[in-house]
């Protein structure tokens, strides 16, 4: 399969990432082309075959519940672009 | 109970509601991170980097959440899965930090399970349940503080919320509030959730569609965020009529999802199936597949409490009626002060005191039983005094409202007064004698066979006594003096 | 006095235990070596004072007798590694300017045993690349030179200002992650050594995450020796990571000078790949024998999924990273381009904050994720990948160890490989099976290319047996007498 260009749109949008009518063209065939390479693995038989999701065989480890973390609004907030009154602040959200 | 049917204008309409619950696991921290989960702290006090989604941040697990969240599960019946996943739900939003939220999807930590559910007409209903899942919370976004701005919160932002999916088996607005007073009953029985709908700790979904009676399952849209259990009602109420009104008109109902609106009742549309989120749910790389152990699992259970339903059935072989035994377990805070009234006493008197000269005392004061100035102990003594004779019932009232306002102990009150019965024998003759010599008119109607009569000389006596003669006495010896 | 930075750190802890020189002396050789290097764009935050700061409190803890493991040793941080109050960007100009209020866990054990830091080391964005020329801060510039033209060469990537800096002597070890061969291949490039431990050796936090079941750090230093110094202080359990793995560190350095007789050396037929250089072969040939004689038994072993770890990775980590970046939106930290919305606001922050191949990496993830293809990419990937996994369990039934090539070819010159992405992926095909399956895996340089330019070979452990790979590789290491110096030092020597 290949990925064309309004696939690069939607995939685009969804990753939240502009891009131009030029850029998308050129996405579009270099991701095509990654995607040929991927499908090489159809060549596979993994009938059967569990999908991996982590190469460690441990049981997940827990913490106790404490509160051990947090009260440090000033360092949360000191790389934010914008900020005020304890708030980050971003241009409105409309539902 | 019958289905309730909708009237519409072209015949009966039946509701198929689905209720998506999401209930706060009571912990101090977080699902994920040692930031704090408690509610209303200054904006942003309760965050850690994790939280944040800042840069090489990690999750780890906070182990009671997994113990609540199989608690739940047992509570409601359900199947425990041994083996779950967490996932990553993808999208962006200002107050979901790391552009996804960890929850779990294709493998639910809580499978299948059922509860019942108590109609107002006294009936039961079973309503399954689908599953119950553990995921992050999001943080919060203020939209009306600035013109052109959002402020963004992010206290909540990983709080541990358990998601309860019920099946698709509600088909009323009072069965679906039926529905969330017995699951906020349920958690907060397992202390697994406090409930408090208020704070936000518990927040409904409703999945609501309409069909003729019989037919197929219809369309259904989904309401976002109804906030409490009257809400809920509200919602389901205006939602069926909108879609009665659509599907009458001749129109179709479009899958969506509908934000409730608390100020004027109504629904309206938030987005539309085709502007569905893509959520590119994979495992987390980051944790680790969520294993238990049967032994894990079977230690939960060794400590579950009794629930409702099992605290409503005890009550009723106690004697209680199916009505004081719903009303007593729908809150257990109140069961448990019904509990401790009845201890030693009897459990039908135990049950009025509470529901009814209690219940109507903090009612009007304005207090919840929590606040109550008469402990369960307290009333449970003022019992043991009508019990053993100390006082009469009707004096027992007059104590109660003095301990009421003072908080003191019954006995403490009933000596202070002077209220104690009046048993001695010598006394209440004396008494009855006064009162038949003064009213030789009555007795002599009474002895012509004016029966009613007889109800006036107790009267009289127990009003000579200041209230405080025994009763079950003055009757007997009035009884022995008339020669009746 | 002679020149310390040719020094390796073992040679120098042994020189300021014997109080030879001080620590503030070998950092400030190394600061001025740095200085004078910078055309090589190895650092991308230099951080000399804390590193002059840190020196004098090592001196002091030798004055004490309570110096520790790496007490005094100069190194390089690659800017990947979040380190607290100090810039880390991970060569990205979305996250310029950032300054983490936390110190990733594997810095903090470096700095608890008293290593200095010259500075954070250049990289490709996000670690995606296998040149270091997708860096938002310019391309790294390898010490080395062909003989046959003046072109620069690329360093290798990710880790190319690391792996710079320990061969052009401007840092005695630096920290790398590896998640396809990031540690590995420049250190080929750069012909010195490296190795991506067992996947949960390391602690990941506080590391800017790439593609978490595959990210992985590890040290880049001049001999394996150096590397075991530099692993056990990185090394370890971390209850603030949960793929942390909670078991002893051993004392790698042992493993130096270890005896490989009887040892079974696997040689995988399925990594003789067309389009390897001969030279390479050869040199892998050669290594072969190495082992002989120095008593290992040679094996022939089978690894069939090889063919297909490339195109388990081009689905796997992108998808993961397509997530992982997803919080790099101009909210919290970092880069914000203001749009006329929200929506605009998080896609012009994005479009100008990440880089080309790290948006074709995001978009590949997005979309072998979304809905409809999931089962078709990356689920069969995840299958796969299992596969591979098996092959190499398979392999260590009958073998301790396995040998192969680190990459096909040298480095390549600045602007090659660029004509396409696959191209260019092409370079991570021999180091990217062991990241699939989570095994250790270092690279050595054995010998030079007739254009003079480093080659490496490449051992493969079993998980968590660091200590075999670190025994074969001094074995290689003494039989391949590497001695080459880059040209940019032979001449300043000259």
């Amino acid at each position: 399969m290949s990925i064309d260009i309004n696939t690069v749109r939607k995939v685009a949008k969804l990753a939240r990432i502009r891009t131009t009518d030029a850029e998308t063209e050129v996405l579009s065939g270099e991701l095509s082309k990654i995607l040929k390479m991927i499908e090489q693995l159809n060549e596979v038989n993994t009938d059967g075959v569990e999908p991996m999701t982590s190469v460690i065989e441990m049981k997940m480890p827990e913490r106790e519940d404490k509160v051990t973390d947090g009260g440090i609004p000033e360092k949360i907030l000191a790389n934010a672009p914008e900020h005020t009154a304890g708030f980050f602040v971003v241009p409105k959200v409309v539902e | 109970m019958a289905h309730a049917l909708l009237k519409g204008e072209t015949g009966d309409w039946e509701m198929v509601i689905g209720l998506e619950v999401h209930a706060q696991v009571l912990t101090k921290s977080k699902l994920f991170s040692g930031a704090s989960a408690d509610f209303g702290a200054a904006p942003n006090a309760q965050v850690s980097p994790i939280d944040a989604g800042m840069p090489g941040m990690l999750p780890v697990i906070n182990k009671l959440c997994i113990e609540k969240a199989v608690r739940t599960g047992l509570g409601l019946n359900a199947k425990i899965n041994m083996y779950s996943v967490f996932e990553r739900k993808n999208y962006f939003y200002p107050d979901l930090p790391q552009g996804y939220q960890i929850s779990q999807y294709q493998h639910p930590i809580v499978g299948e399970g059922i509860i019942e559910i108590d109609l107002p007409d006294g009936s039961i209903k079973k309503i399954g349940i689908e599953r119950l899942h553990l995921e992050q919370d999001a943080g919060k976004s203020l939209h009306d503080q600035h013109p052109s701005k959002s402020y963004v919160d992010l206290n909540r932002s990983g709080n541990p919320l358990m998601e309860i999916v019920s099946k698709p088996d509600m088909n009323s607005a009072e069965e679906a509030a039926a529905y969330v007073t017995k699951l906020r009953a349920i958690v907060r029985y397992l202390d697994t959730c406090d409930g408090n709908m208020d704070e936000g700790s518990m927040r409904c979904d409703v999945n609501l569609s309409m069909r003729r009676p019989g037919a197929p399952l219809g369309t259904r849209c989904e309401i976002k965020n109804v906030n409490s259990i009257r809400f809920v009602q509200q919602a389901i109420e205006y939602e069926a009529r909108r879609q009665i009104e659509v599907l009458e008109g001749g129109g179709k109902i479009t899958q969506e999802t509908r934000l409730f609106d608390t100020k004027n009742g109504t629904t309206r549309t938030m987005r539309s199936k085709e502007d569905a989120h893509d959520y590119r749910y994979f495992p987390d790389p980051d944790l680790l597949p969520l294993k238990l152990e049967q032994a894990f699992v079977d230690d939960i259970k060794k400590t579950l409490p009794e629930l409702p339903d099992a605290k409503k059935k005890r009550f009723i072989d106690m004697g209680l009626s199916p009505y004081d035994a719903s009303v007593l377990v729908a809150e257990k805070e109140r069961a448990d002060f019904y509990e401790k009234v009845a201890d030693n006493n009897d459990p039908k008197l135990a049950a009025n005191w509470v529901t009814t000269e209690l219940a109507g005392a903090l009612n009007k004061a304005g207090k919840a039983l929590h606040d109550s100035p008469i402990s369960a102990e307290k009333l449970g003594g003022l019992l043991k005094l009508i019990a053993d004779n100390t006082i009469s019932g009707k004096i027992a009232k007059e104590v109660f409202s003095e301990m009421f306002a003072t908080g003191k102990d019954a006995a403490k009150i009933v000596d202070e007064k002077g209220l104690k019965q009046v048993t001695d024998t010598g006394t209440i003759e004396k008494l009855v004698n006064e009162v038949l010599a003064e009213n030789p008119d009555k007795v002599a109607e009474y002895k012509a066979g004016k029966d009613k009569m007889f109800g006036f000389f107790v009267g009289q006596v127990l009003k000579r006594s200041g209230g405080k003669a025994n009763p079950a006495m003055v009757n007997d010896l009035l009884k022995a003096k008339l020669g009746s | 006095m002679k020149n310390l930075t040719t020094l390796t750190i073992k040679e120098a802890l042994i020189g300021l235990k014997k109080k030879e020189f001080t620590a503030v002396e070998l950092t400030e050789a190394h600061i001025k070596a740095a200085e004078a290097a910078r055309h090589l764009n190895c650092y991308i935050t230099e951080t000399f004072d804390l590193a002059r700061k840190q020196a004098k409190e090592s001196d002091a803890r030798y004055a004490k007798g309570t110096a520790g493991l790496l007490d005094g040793i100069p190194v390089a941080m690659k800017d990947l590694f979040c380190t607290e109050g100090i810039q880390t960007t991970a060569a990205s100009n979305i996250l310029k300017g950032f300054k983490p209020p936390y110190e990733s866990t594997v810095s903090a054990n470096l700095w608890r045993d008293g290593a200095t830091m010259l500075g954070k080391a250049n990289l490709d964005e996000f670690a995606m690349g296998s040149s270091n020329t997708t860096s938002a801060f310019g391309n790294v510039i390898n010490p080395w030179r062909s003989k046959n033209h003046d072109k620069p060469l690329v360093p290798g990537g990710s880790g190319g200002g690391s792996a710079a800096a320990v061969a052009a002597r401007i840092a005695m070890g630096a920290t790398g992650t590896d998640t396809g061969g990031s540690i590995r291949q420049p250190a080929a490039f750069c012909g010195i050594a490296g190795i991506k431990p067992t996947y949960g050796r390391c602690s990941r936090f506080g590391i800017v995450a790439f593609a978490s079941s595959l990210d992985q750090a590890g040290p880049t230093a001049r001999t394996s020796e150096d590397c075991a110094l530099m692993l056990q202080s990185m090394a370890g359990y971390d209850p603030k990571d949960s793929t942390s793995v909670n078991r002893p560190v051993p004392e790698y350095s042992k493993s130096i000078g270890q005896s490989v007789k009887g040892l079974k050396v696997g040689v995988p037929k399925e990594y003789r790949i067309d389009g390897t250089n001969p030279e390479i072969i050869k040199l892998w040939e050669k290594g072969v024998q190495m082992m002989k004689d120095a008593g290992a038994e040679i094996v022939d072993v089978s690894l069939p999924h090889t063919k297909y770890a490339l195109q388990t990775y081009y689905v796997i980590a992108p998808a993961e990273c397509s997530s992982n970046l997803a919080r790099y939106d101009g909210v919290r930290f970092g880069l914000r381009v203001e749009g006329d919305n929200l929506v605009d606001t998080y896609e012009k922050t994005r479009a100008e904050g990440f880089g080309k191949e790290v948006k074709r990496r995001i978009l590949i993830g997005t979309y072998v994720l979304s809905a409809g293809y999931y089962d078709a990419y990356y689920n069969k990937a995840r299958s796969v990948r299992k596969l591979i996994w098996q092959d190499f369990i398979n392999a260590y039934q009958k073998c301790d160890v396995l040998l192969t090539p680190t990459v096909p070819t040298p480095a390549f010159a600045i602007g090659e490989n660029m004509q396409d992405p696959v191209t260019m992926y092409l370079n991570d095909v021999f180091t990217i099976p062991a990241s699939m399956a989570g095994m250790p895996g270092m690279s050595l340089p054995v010998g030079l290319s007739s254009d003079g330019l480093p080659l490496g070979l490449q051992l493969l452990g079993k998980p968590f047996d660091e200590e075999t790979v670190f025994k074969v590789a001094h074995v290689i290491e003494k039989a391949a007498n590497f001695t080459a110096l880059p040209q940019s030092l032979m001449s300043k020597a000259a």
